[in-house]
């Protein structure tokens, strides 16, 4: 496997992230030497063997429905994004 | 370390702290001081004592706070342009719990950005220097904590361990790390990397410090379902190793470790014989496959978690944007470090379809045989014994051209965090030219506490 400049370009509009054309070179080299660091891996033999997501194996943790203060108010909140109208934040137009 | 009373007041503390912070300002170990919240914090508690009323614990101690933790005091930056003028409107539990107990926060400490890397370098602020060699690295990525205890400017300090950036720190400045089990202390509050590894522990001068600091902040938490029923207790004499066996990890001191690093381990394998411990090689070959399990299951993570940052709620926004496509992807350019987004971009390539088989369920099923190996070890010892990093702190700007490199000086850490295993780097020793060297103690899950005893009954031999 081998990273792409398609593939750099593609992950990044995967993540979000407009990249400058000066970035895009370093980000192939890198991305590159770390994706066949993970070939190693295709000497372990995982057949039959289950996925940890979770160390743990915790399952469905319960609480009461019953509302509880995380202390932050609304003014607070809204005091945080770079505009906000009415109670509601402003972005621009979507549609 | 000193807890404030009739005789020692909070507020001498307090400014002792601040007073050092200030003078040792070229290393860079602080964002930003608290000065004025602390002092009025330290004014209250000195108050209460002279009333004759009950304070905590840790009354008037001054502690030095990751700025990956939220809290009101201040910004909580997590070192990124993202969040340079976060100010959060909540506290973590971990910085709550210290505070009911009368610690006080007097500043907060650099760290790589979003708590990735392992050497404070891609922090947006520039890197924080060893306590040791101002030359060279801090370690990370809680490197900033890791120096303000070194230094001696507060008596502990909190840090966050996804994959050794408490461990790591610790031994390039030689004081106590503490990365306790997953689910030990509540991840509320403190700005997420990866979910299934990110722990929260502290720095300290001796193993007894660091349990006082840990017992207070752990236990069970309803705003982290992840967190663990309170095992964790203020007597560190009842934690007694059952067996005294340790196992010497063999893989682990061969090829790729500094001779130097591997003598101090050995060193503190004899410490353990003489002080009655049955100590026993052991191979575990699976370890060297932990580094690419880690670097695979941990960007998947980050990806995910820091797809929050898009500029809406809160946080830094792009003033190029003119569409809301452009404002989540020219913020997120603009807010992240390099190393940010090489990790959220191969994250997005493990994870993404035609590849999620062959990397992220891969290294997923590997991590299971890595916990497997893990399990059948605990059966016969106690705890496992291993260096903490490679070698000793690296000259500043060494392995910032090279990713991959820099990852490798992960590659003992890794493999516990991977497990959720209690893991603590303990000062033993130091190089030739004068550089701190700790070693590895990793024990069960929940073991946290034996680990400790073994080290404080060590300290002083």
């Amino acid at each position: 496997m081998s990273i792409s400049r398609e593939d750099v370009l593609h992950l990044a509009e995967l993540s979000d992230i407009s990249l400058s054309e000066d970035q895009i070179e370093p980000l192939k080299k890198d991305l590159d030497n770390i994706v066949n660091y993970f070939s190693q891996l295709d000497e372990l033999d995982t057949e039959n063997v289950e996925p940890t997501y979770q160390c743990f194996d915790m399952q469905n943790v319960w609480r009461e429905d019953v509302i509880q203060d995380f202390e932050a108010n609304r003014e607070d909140l809204l005091a945080l994004t770079v505009e906000s109208k009415d109670n509601q934040i402003k972005v621009p137009k979507v549609l | 370390m000193k807890i404030a009373d009739k005789e020692t007041k909070a507020v001498d503390l307090v400014r002792r702290a601040l007073e050092r912070a200030k003078a040792s300002d070229d290393y860079h170990v602080f964002i930003s001081l608290n000065e004025a919240n602390a002092l009025e914090r330290a004014k209250n508690i000195d108050a209460k004592i002279e009333r004759g009323e009950k304070v905590g614990k840790l009354a008037g101690v001054p502690f030095a706070l990751k700025d990956n933790y939220l809290s009101p005091e201040g910004n909580t930056t997590a070192a990124a342009k993202m969040l340079e003028d976060f100010q959060a409107p909540v506290t973590a539990t971990a910085v709550a719990k210290l505070e009911a107990e009368g610690a006080i926060m007097i500043g907060r400490t650099n760290l790589d950005a979003y708590a990735h890397g392992g050497s404070t370098e891609n922090s947006y602020f520039g890197p924080t220097s060893n306590a040791f060699d101002k030359t060279r690295v801090a370690g990370g990525s809680s490197g900033g904590s890791a120096v303000a205890v070194a230094l001696d400017i507060v008596p502990f300090a909190l840090g966050s361990d996804t994959g050794g950036s408490i461990r790591q720190p610790a031994s390039y400045n030689g004081v106590v790390g503490v990365k306790p089990t997953y689910g030990a202390v509540s991840r509320y509050g403190v700005v997420a990397m990866a979910s299934s590894t990110d722990t929260m522990g502290c720095f300290a001068k001796n193993a007894e410090d660091a349990n006082l600091v840990m017992s207070i902040i752990a236990g069970q938490d309803v705003k982290d379902s992840t967190t663990l029923k309170d095992y964790w207790t203020r007597d560190l004499e009842d934690a007694r190793p059952k067996r005294k066996t340790i196992g010497l990890i063999k893989d682990t001191l061969g090829k790729g470790i500094d001779p130097e690093v591997s003598k101090v381990v050995r060193d503190y394998a004899d410490k353990l014989k003489k002080s009655g411990y049955e100590v026993k090689e052991i191979e575990m070959p699976i370890l060297k496959y932990a580094l690419a399990i880690y670097y695979i299951v941990v960007p998947a993570e980050v990806a995910s978690n820091l797809n929050r940052y898009d500029g809406i709620r809160y946080g830094h926004r792009s003033s190029e944007a003119n569409d809301l496509d452009e404002i989540y992807q020219k913020t997120r350019n603009e807010g992240f470090m390099p190393e940010n987004k090489r990790r959220i971009m191969i994250g997005n390539f493990v994870l993404s379809s035609g590849f999620y088989d062959a990397y992220y369920l891969k290294a997923q099923k590997a991590r299971t045989l890595l916990i497997q190996a893990y399990n059948k070890a605990f059966e016969e010892f106690d705890a496992l014994l291993c260096p903490v990093a490679p070698r000793p702190a690296f000259k500043i700007g060494e392995n910032t051209d090279d990713p991959l490199q820099m990852y490798m000086e992960d590659i003992l850490t890794v493999p516990p965090s991977l497990a959720g295993l209690p893991a603590m780097s303990i000062p033993a020793g130091k190089s030739k030219t004068g550089l701190p060297i700790n070693i590895q103690l990793v024990g069960p899950r929940q073991s946290d506490q034996m680990l400790l005893n073994i080290a404080a009954e060590l300290e002083n031999r």
